[in-house]
């Protein structure tokens, strides 16, 4: 397990739920939960074997503090960000961004589950987009695509092309982007020095060295 | 005209229900003059409307006898129906207060013979029945109605159909050219005791009430187990007149929940708990219910009602706050959410789902036409500021019928203090 691992599980010994409620985005809300179960009724995931703890539990499981069994989940991940539960929790709970946080803390600390393909996603996503402070969509689509191998691409796309024509028949996506950088932001150094800036803003609120 | 006796040492009664005629029984029968205004044409407000009470499972027209019979028997209450007050002004032990008197179009003279009913031909929604059913537009609003007069609707005034109800009437008590009236009265101490309302269930849009005919709600149930309810007392569902066997009750509809009632309505479960009763009594072993709930508030004294009911084999209950309803073709509801004990998830239908939908204060406190105290749910909270108006019963907070009655006790215990103090009878 790494460093980071040991060292907030040697900080926050026996208190998992301070841990998340310090380092985990919205952690503080955790406890608030009441138990009532609405969040996973709500879930789009419904009856998916990979969503093998429902929001509810996993906060109960924070509180009992079962903090391997919470940070080695992939229930977490398996978040498709709809907000139903955000919106139906009688407690006002942001479930959607608890989810979240969970998970980037998870990664943070290198306790994410290997391969995971919503991790995969995220980070393929951020990369591209800070890059040129745009998204390039089909070079986006190509790296997650041909991430299993070159046949394992090749199907997909086959499967996907009708869509893809529609989104270029439709001026959705352009074919171009996939030569050279693509189209860019007009002050890359400008998005680069506001995300740092947020990257230390988010530290100094949750009290951790940059 | 109306014509109201009042002076600085009456003590007006604003709503006519338990906790109303309570809180106007107790001032009266220690020798104040009481002004009682109830908006409907009846006295009685939500109590009536229950087929029983819990935990004594007994009538509420028993209750309701007795405190009819002292009101009859005490000379010092006069009571106001169709009333709304609309204005108050002064200040603690002398108040003024204008009240509006919607028209009856039935006068003392009815003796509720019911042969304008027969004369009636139209028909309108049946209040008292949680619009239910229809009543002609002749009627007699409940059948314990105080006063026992009949209402005409006013969509028969001015044509052939209110001639012929007046022309049927063989005592002249029908009167079709009533007006609207407004009076004004005076007082030293008001009891502010409006009651409550079940939340609008529609607005909790998972649940698709309104929507789906065989999700009702927890008040409309009452209706439907009562013999005289719109189906005889047949608990059959709206849809298609099916039987009702296998009944779902969803506590916390609308209640501790940041997004309709922030408050715990207190009543809700011991309802359910008691309408799990009514199913077995109509249908033996073959009914069977199920609570969906948070966590089972038998407030008080009512743990062991909880227990029976819990042992009951035909009763089950599911800790889970369901998540949605659908319909399947057969018209049965369908139940999905998760079981947080065990964490199962589910997706049960049912025959007929009933809401325990919260209540609300009828009159919120920012609505109350004077500076009133309220709390975050609009419900009166005592307050020195609110001088000579004291809340009473379901208007401060949300109380089953036996807490009701002890809170109207207390409001008339406060307000006679008032009315001695004017009458220097009090320090």
């Amino acid at each position: 397990m790494s460093d980071m691992n040991q060292q907030m599980s040697a900080k926050y010994k026996n208190n998992f739920l301070k841990e998340i409620e310090e380092q985990a985005e919205m952690g503080e809300w955790v406890k608030m939960c009441m138990q009532c179960g609405v969040c996973s009724g709500s879930c789009p995931t419904n009856f998916h074997p990979g969503w093998e703890h429902p929001p509810q539990e996993l906060f109960m499981m924070i509180r009992a503090g079962k903090r391997d069994e919470v940070l080695d989940s992939q229930s977490m991940w398996m978040c498709v960000s709809c907000y139903n539960c955000y919106v139906r929790c009688p407690r006002k709970v942001p479930i959607t961004h608890i989810m979240h946080g969970i998970a980037e803390y998870a990664y943070r600390i290198g306790r994410a589950p290997k391969n995971q393909p919503t991790l995969h996603l995220s980070q393929t996503f951020w990369n591209n987009a800070t890059k040129t402070g745009r998204v390039n969509e089909v070079q986006l689509t190509q790296s997650l695509y041909f991430k299993d191998g070159i046949m394992d691409g090749i199907k997909k796309a086959m499967a996907m092309q009708d869509v893809a024509l529609g989104l270029v028949k439709a001026g959705r996506l352009n074919v171009m982007e996939a030569i050279g950088g693509g189209h860019k932001c007009k002050d890359i150094k400008g998005i680069h020095a506001m995300l740092a800036k947020a990257k230390e803003l988010e530290n100094q609120r949750k009290g951790r060295a940059a | 005209m109306t014509s109201v006796v009042a002076t600085n040492q009456t003590i007006l009664v604003v709503g006519g229900g338990i906790a109303g005629m309570t809180a106007a029984l107790e001032a009266a029968e220690t020798g104040k003059q009481v002004v009682l205004v109830e908006k409907n044409p009846y006295l009685g407000g939500r109590t009536v409307q229950l087929y029983r009470y819990f935990p004594k499972m007994c009538h509420p027209s028993c209750g309701l006898e007795i405190n009819l019979r002292r009101l009859k028997a005490n000379p010092r209450i006069q009571v106001l129906t169709m009333a709304e007050v609309t204005g108050i002004t002064g200040d603690k032990g002398n108040y003024s207060v204008t009240v509006k008197l919607a028209p009856r179009y039935v006068n003392e003279s009815c003796t509720a013979c019911g042969e304008c009913n027969k004369a009636a031909t139209s028909e309108v929604a049946d209040a008292f029945n949680y619009n239910l059913g229809k009543v002609k537009a002749a009627y007699l609003p409940a059948n314990m109605a105080y006063p026992q007069r009949y209402v005409i609707d006013g969509s028969v005034v001015g044509t052939a159909e209110g001639e012929a109800i007046k022309a049927a009437c063989k005592y002249g008590a029908v009167d079709l050219d009533m007006k609207e009236e407004v009076v004004t009265l005076n007082a030293g101490a008001i009891v502010w005791a409006t009651g409550w309302q079940p939340y609008d269930a529609a607005k909790i849009t998972p649940y698709r009430y309104g929507e789906f005919k065989n999700v009702i709600t927890n008040v409309e149930f009452e209706r439907l187990a009562d013999p005289h309810g719109p189906t005889g007392g047949k608990i059959v569902r709206p849809s298609d007149g099916k039987e009702a066997k296998n009944v779902a009750f969803i506590q916390c509809a609308g209640s501790r929940d940041e997004n309709h009632l922030r408050h715990c309505s207190r009543f809700c479960c011991m309802a359910s708990l008691k309408q799990t009763r009514y199913v077995q009594e109509a249908y033996g072993d073959e009914g069977k219910s199920t609570v969906y709930y948070i966590d089972i508030r038998a407030i008080d004294r009512f743990e062991d009602f909880y227990q029976e009911v819990k042992a009951n084999p035909n009763v089950s209950f599911v800790k889970s706050k369901v998540a949605r309803i659908s319909e399947d073709t057969n018209g049965d509801p369908r139940l999905w959410g998760v079981n947080t004990e065990g964490y199962v998830r589910y997706s049960e239908p049912h025959d007929l789902v009933v809401l325990a939908v919260g209540m609300e204060p009828s009159v919120k406190n920012v609505a109350i036409p004077a500076e009133v105290m309220g709390d975050s749910s609009g419900f009166v909270m005592a307050d020195p500021s609110n001088a000579g108006i004291f809340g009473a019963g379901c208007a401060t907070n949300a109380l089953d019928v036996n807490r009701a009655v002890q809170s109207a006790t207390a409001a008339a215990l406060r307000a006679i203090q008032v009315v001695n103090q004017v009458a220097r009878a009090e320090a």
